[in-house]
């Protein structure tokens, strides 16, 4: 499905500050897979994503989608295959228009953007019908500026929109990491649910360990542009929390132990 | 009395299309855009060198407008493939379409009081009866400034339209969408700059003739326009945005009015302009908005 192949990415080149995050980094995601990537600040989680979206170009490798090289690709036009969440829930809606306006425009996507009418009537009883499901009673009052709504809100929505259309690939940022535990939960639900309704191929980075264990179906631990754990389907199911934090510790003692020495 | 209403009314809607141009620019699309300082005397210049043709006036309208959509296409082709930021991007077409105008104009000022235009041609004269002449142009001024709010309006309710009102609000959508941002924001300024030069056009039609100096202000004056529409008419919801901007044009000019009746010279103006536009800045300033936060 998706495959990264000899990827370089160096920060901040030809200055004292260059960094060399990823080299020779290869990574391979199959068909309807739902990875969940984890890793300390700076392990190269977010840069990982932002390569494969395009919003930040390779230095070296390529990257593949369904054997297509994507590589040179701009960032909108591979959007059209890919959706996106993203960890500020500003991101993914439009605060300034309705919630059936913000459904319009993500229920076009991949269709030309044209002279017609903006909002399809004959759409509104799907809308609906997607706001219901959502759980959130949004579907009361779908004439309001969806800069109104809370944060939990505004990401079931943004989660909603880029799954409306039919997209190969999911992309959830730390898509619950800017929302209190319990909508986190419950957007946690949800996105389960949609991904294994509309079976997505889906990878998602996240801070909280507890639902990297429990959701997906694969586990990948990030370091330093490395991938330092791999536990696939059978791997995973045996993985507990605490596996993960003694392997998160490990590393981190070792990144100090490391940075000891250097002094 | 009766004249100076009159008077606010043909300027105030004239330059009410360029307000619409403004708003579409500031605050849909979230650009300031300068280039309106160049723009709006373009219509004009366009205007006054087609009326010396001899050039049908009803045919200026048209070819304004898209001297306009041109000129602001290119304000966007700087701003986008040539990544220069929104406010240079402006000041560079503002700089540039000054030497133009003044080559499409042929001089600096070009008076057009014997040259037909549409508020006063033979046609006219046949068929509206004397008693409602000082009328008229209000008259003409409103149907045309009526048209054009209706165009934008329908524009801003299609799927073109929606997407444009996301790249004002959230660049990073449109990229989701599987668009480029960049390509929606070029048709936006294109369009408004279209809109101003249609109301630079009326305006030189108007007054019977080109000044080159009328540019410098109108995106102080188109801002002002649409931030005392936008906050006189805030609350009231049967009032749309497209509405209340050219309602708070004629705000303006009647503000601008008052002032020069008050003992202002005339050459006092573009600092009355500036002046009335600080007063509005600062008393908009209670409530943080967009448009104070940007300003």
């Amino acid at each position: 499905m998706l495959e990264l192949r000899g990827i370089q990415k160096h920060y901040n080149p030809g200055t004292v500050h260059e960094l060399c995050l990823f080299d020779h980094f290869d990574f391979t995601v199959g068909d309807r897979e739902f990875v969940t990537v984890i890793g300390s600040n700076g392990s190269g989680k977010t840069s990982l994503l932002n390569m494969i979206c395009g919003s930040i170009p390779v230095d070296g490798g390529k990257i593949l989608l369904r054997g297509k090289d994507i590589t040179a690709m701009p960032e909108y036009r591979r959007l059209k295959f890919i959706g996106r969440v993203f960890q500020n829930p500003t991101m993914g809606t439009c605060p300034g228009m309705t919630l059936l306006e913000n459904l319009s425009l993500a229920d076009n996507k991949g269709k030309p953007f044209g002279l017609k009418k903006g909002v399809d009537a004959k759409r509104f009883p799907r809308y609906r019908e997607a706001l219901r499901e959502l759980n959130l009673g949004l579907e009361e009052n779908p004439d309001i500026p969806v800069g109104a709504l809370s944060g939990g809100q505004r990401q079931a929505l943004a989660l909603l929109m880029s799954t409306m259309t039919p997209i190969e690939f999911l992309i959830l940022d730390e898509h619950t990491a800017a929302l209190d535990p319990g909508t986190a939960e419950r957007i946690m639900e949800l996105t389960d649910k949609i991904v294994k309704e509309k079976g997505i191929t889906t990878i998602m980075v996240t801070h909280n360990l507890r639902y990297a264990v429990e959701y997906g179906t694969r586990l990948v631990m990030m370091h330093q542009g490395k991938m330092v754990m791999d536990r696939s389907k059978k791997g995973k199911e045996q993985l507990k929390t605490d596996d993960i934090l003694d392997k998160f510790n490990e590393i981190s003692m070792g990144y100090a132990k490391e940075r000891d020495l250097q002094k | 009395m009766a004249d100076i209403i009159t008077g606010i009314l043909e300027e105030g809607l004239a330059y009410s299309i360029m307000a619409l141009g403004v708003y579409l620019s500031y605050r849909i699309l979230n650009f300031p855009d300068l280039s309106v300082d160049g723009t709006f005397p373009l219509g004009g210049a366009v205007t006054a060198a087609l009326l010396q043709a001899g050039v049908n006036p009803l045919i200026t309208l048209p070819v304004s407008f898209f001297a306009g959509a041109a000129a602001g296409m290119l304000t966007g082709w700087i701003h986008v493939k040539l990544r220069v930021r929104d406010l240079l991007s402006g000041i560079v077409m503002m700089t540039a379409l000054y030497s133009l105008n003044l080559r499409i104009a042929g001089r600096a000022n070009v008076p057009l009081f014997s040259r037909e235009t549409i508020f006063d041609n033979a046609f006219l004269d046949k068929w509206v009866p004397a008693g409602v002449r000082p009328f008229l142009a209000v008259f003409l001024l409103f149907l045309i400034g009526m048209a054009m709010k209706r165009l934008m309006d329908w524009y801003l309710g299609t799927k073109s339209g929606f997407l444009l009102r996301a790249a004002g609000n959230n660049e990073a959508l449109v990229t989701s969408l599987a668009k480029d941002k960049g390509t929606v924001k070029i048709i936006g300024l294109s369009i408004s700059n279209a809109f101003v030069a249609l109301s630079g056009c009326l305006y030189c039609q108007k007054s019977g003739f080109f000044e080159i100096s009328t540019g410098t202000g109108t995106m102080v004056i188109g801002l002002a326009s649409v931030i005392i529409g936008l906050k006189l008419f805030q609350k009231s919801t049967f009032v749309k945005a497209t509405t209340a901007v050219i309602l708070g044009s004629i705000v303006y000019k009647a503000c601008v009015s008052a002032a020069i009746s008050l003992g202002m010279a005339a050459s006092d103006l573009k600092l009355i302009t500036a002046v009335l536009f600080l007063l509005i800045l600062v008393a908009s300033n209670g409530r943080k908005g967009k448009v104070t936060a940007n300003a």
